[in-house]
């Protein structure tokens, strides 16, 4: 190589590596600026009657609370145990190997490559055409159960994984079966990973619209009485107050929706870390 | 003590049906939604034409006489996720180079956490950001037209959506790289940039690549985002700056508008979108797949 190439080169190569430098710079400044704005924008639009109000004249985000709620608790209900139980049978009894693993693990991750207003799709011609629910809370909190049942089980797979096998050994060469093997030692040893795991999906479920829109029935101004009744949610509320000319509840309810994913973010960094004590990881 | 032994061997037994019951659960409920989609979809596609419903570029479900052609949101789908996933590589993968060479590491991590914690950030909420910033800026300084809506709009948008996945995918891939390959650049003469972006990057090649197709899923199935900031019209887009609609605005703008025989032109629809999303995961794992048989087809040479 001549000498003037090897000094273009140079150049050329500093110009990418102050060119990436630049868009790390535009990638946290755009990412910055969409929190900061929110935030700056809506919380001198947060009110009493916005928040707790009951909905009459003016909007208010109590009837989301509550079908928010719902919604996660039906959802976590069915998508917990349902995940963990797959991922105990996929690592403690398959060891991660055959066929029907194979077949589950295909299964599990094309059911997180589809978009969520298929699930939505899904969902409406199950729950509210062919079951005749109509639009209904527990019909929307079952169809995001399936939708967050990959991230759960990807991720307790993960923990349980990280369990040492002499754990396991220790527990059978003291006579316990295998059940009792899963259910007192290798599951609380995997609990921090699982705990965060958990709080992530619920995250998912409270962060979640489009399924919503095709379920639910975006109800915003009714307490739902049931879990059989129509209702609306947090994000769905944001959406709806953005498209019907609320622009300053809207961006009100988004600082709320913000909080509420960072506290959870955060409940899963801080549990996670005071499980993992506890179990004497640290 | 045989009837004690018998009984913790009926529970282990009952305990590992109920565990296989839980694993197949998903397999159930991914035949369930395929089922479901293909018995209300295809029906419909087929009354309907295939070539009439995928080519048409009419669109009038609420018409006298109705006409169901997607062919306009496909394009439009098209465009979003190619634009946005470009604008989302463009900045995501330097930004990826830069947090891995050419950033102090404490702000590194800062800034990985960061960008992690934009990931979780709900959709609708970026849709608001679009909605009430994006498209009145593009609005008034950039749009030829005096339209803010449109593919422009949906693609800066989505960018920034899709921008913490190919950050943390590309990465993850990077780190995975073995550290010898960089040292043995330097070693040969190579400075840091050129040892980072002729050898680690082409290195990191194909988990960086299942990152864009992670990406891309993401863009086309997005629909929140999307259907605050593309406008809606059912129109074949001609500009960046118009008003158009995305094969997922279809499902949920139309889930609104439709009612009674037409709601199974949103189905069919959906069936596309899924066909489109079967393909791309498809790509994925075999991208995946190639990966892993690289990797360890290296690591059998290094132990050589």
């Amino acid at each position: 190589m001549k000498k003037g190439d090897r000094n273009t080169g140079r150049v050329f190569y500093t110009a990418l590596r102050i060119l990436s430098i630049f868009m790390t710079v535009i990638s946290v400044i755009s990412l910055f600026t969409i929190i900061i704005y929110l935030l700056i924008n809506g919380c001198d639009k947060l009110s009493w009657q916005l928040l707790f109000g009951k909905y009459g004249d003016k909007p208010s985000i109590l009837p989301a609370f509550i079908g928010t709620l719902y919604l996660v608790a039906v959802a976590t209900l069915i998508a917990v145990p349902i995940g963990i139980f797959t991922a105990v049978y996929l690592v403690e009894y398959m060891n991660n190997k055959g066929k029907t693993v194979k077949i589950i693990r295909i299964a599990a991750e094309t059911l997180a490559g589809i978009p969520s207003i298929v699930y939505g799709l899904f969902g409406y011609l199950v729950f509210v055409v062919t079951l005749g629910w109509g639009y209904s809370l527990l019909g929307g909190g079952i169809t995001l159960a399936i939708m967050i049942l990959p991230v759960i089980v990807r991720s307790t797979e993960e923990s349980l994984l990280a369990v040492p096998d002499s754990y396991r050994e220790g527990s059978l060469a003291l006579g316990a079966g295998k059940v009792r093997t899963v259910f007192s030692v290798v599951l609380p040893a995997a609990a921090s990973g699982i705990v965060t795991s958990v709080i992530l999906a619920v995250g998912r479920v409270v962060s979640e619209s489009a399924v919503l829109i095709l379920t639910i029935g975006m109800v915003v101004n009714n307490l739902p009485e049931t879990i059989m009744s129509q209702g609306t949610s947090l994000a769905l509320d944001i959406y709806y107050f953005a498209s019907n000319g609320y622009p300053d509840e809207a961006s009100a309810t988004s600082v709320v929706l913000l909080a509420v994913v960072l506290l959870l973010n955060a409940a899963a960094n801080g549990i996670g870390r005071l499980l993992k004590k506890k179990t004497g990881e640290i | 003590m045989r009837s004690a032994y018998r009984f913790i061997n009926s529970r282990e037994k009952i305990m590992k049906g109920v565990f296989l019951a839980s694993a197949l659960f998903s397999v159930v409920a991914l035949a369930t939604i395929t089922v479901f989609l293909l018995m209300n979809g295809v029906p419909f596609i087929a009354k309907t034409g295939f070539g009439n419903f995928i080519f048409g570029t009419k669109w009038a479900p609420i018409a006298d006489s109705p006409a169901y052609g997607i062919f306009s949101m496909i394009v439009a789908s098209l465009y979003v996720t190619a634009l946005s996933v470009l604008f989302g590589v463009g900045v995501g993968l330097f930004t990826a180079v830069c947090l891995y060479k050419f950033c102090p590491k404490k702000l590194a991590s800062f800034i990985r956490q960061t960008v992690n914690l934009l990931a979780g950030i709900p959709s609708v909420i970026f849709g608001l950001f679009g909605m009430t910033v994006i498209v009145p800026f593009i609005r008034d300084y950039i749009s030829p037209t005096g339209v803010g809506y449109g593919i422009l709009s949906s693609s800066i948008v989505l960018g920034i959506m899709v921008l913490p996945t190919i950050v943390s995918v590309s990465l993850d891939a990077m780190n995975a790289v073995p550290g010898s390959y960089f040292e043995g650049a330097l070693a040969l003469g190579a400075t840091k940039e050129e040892a980072t972006f002729k050898v680690m990057l082409p290195a990191a090649k194909s988990g960086i690549l299942a990152g864009v197709v992670l990406a891309i899923g993401r863009a086309i199935g997005e629909t929140m985002a999307v259907i605050m900031v593309i406008g809606g019209s059912a129109e074949m887009p001609r500009s960046l700056f118009q008003s158009v609609r995305t094969l997922t605005a279809n499902i949920a703008m139309g889930a609104t508008e439709i009612k009674g025989e037409a709601e199974y032109a949103l189905i069919a629809t959906g069936v596309v979108l899924f066909v489109f999303t079967l393909l791309l995961n498809v790509s994925f794992s075999l991208l995946k797949r190639d990966g892993d048989g690289k990797s360890k087809k290296k690591a059998k040479v290094g132990k050589k």
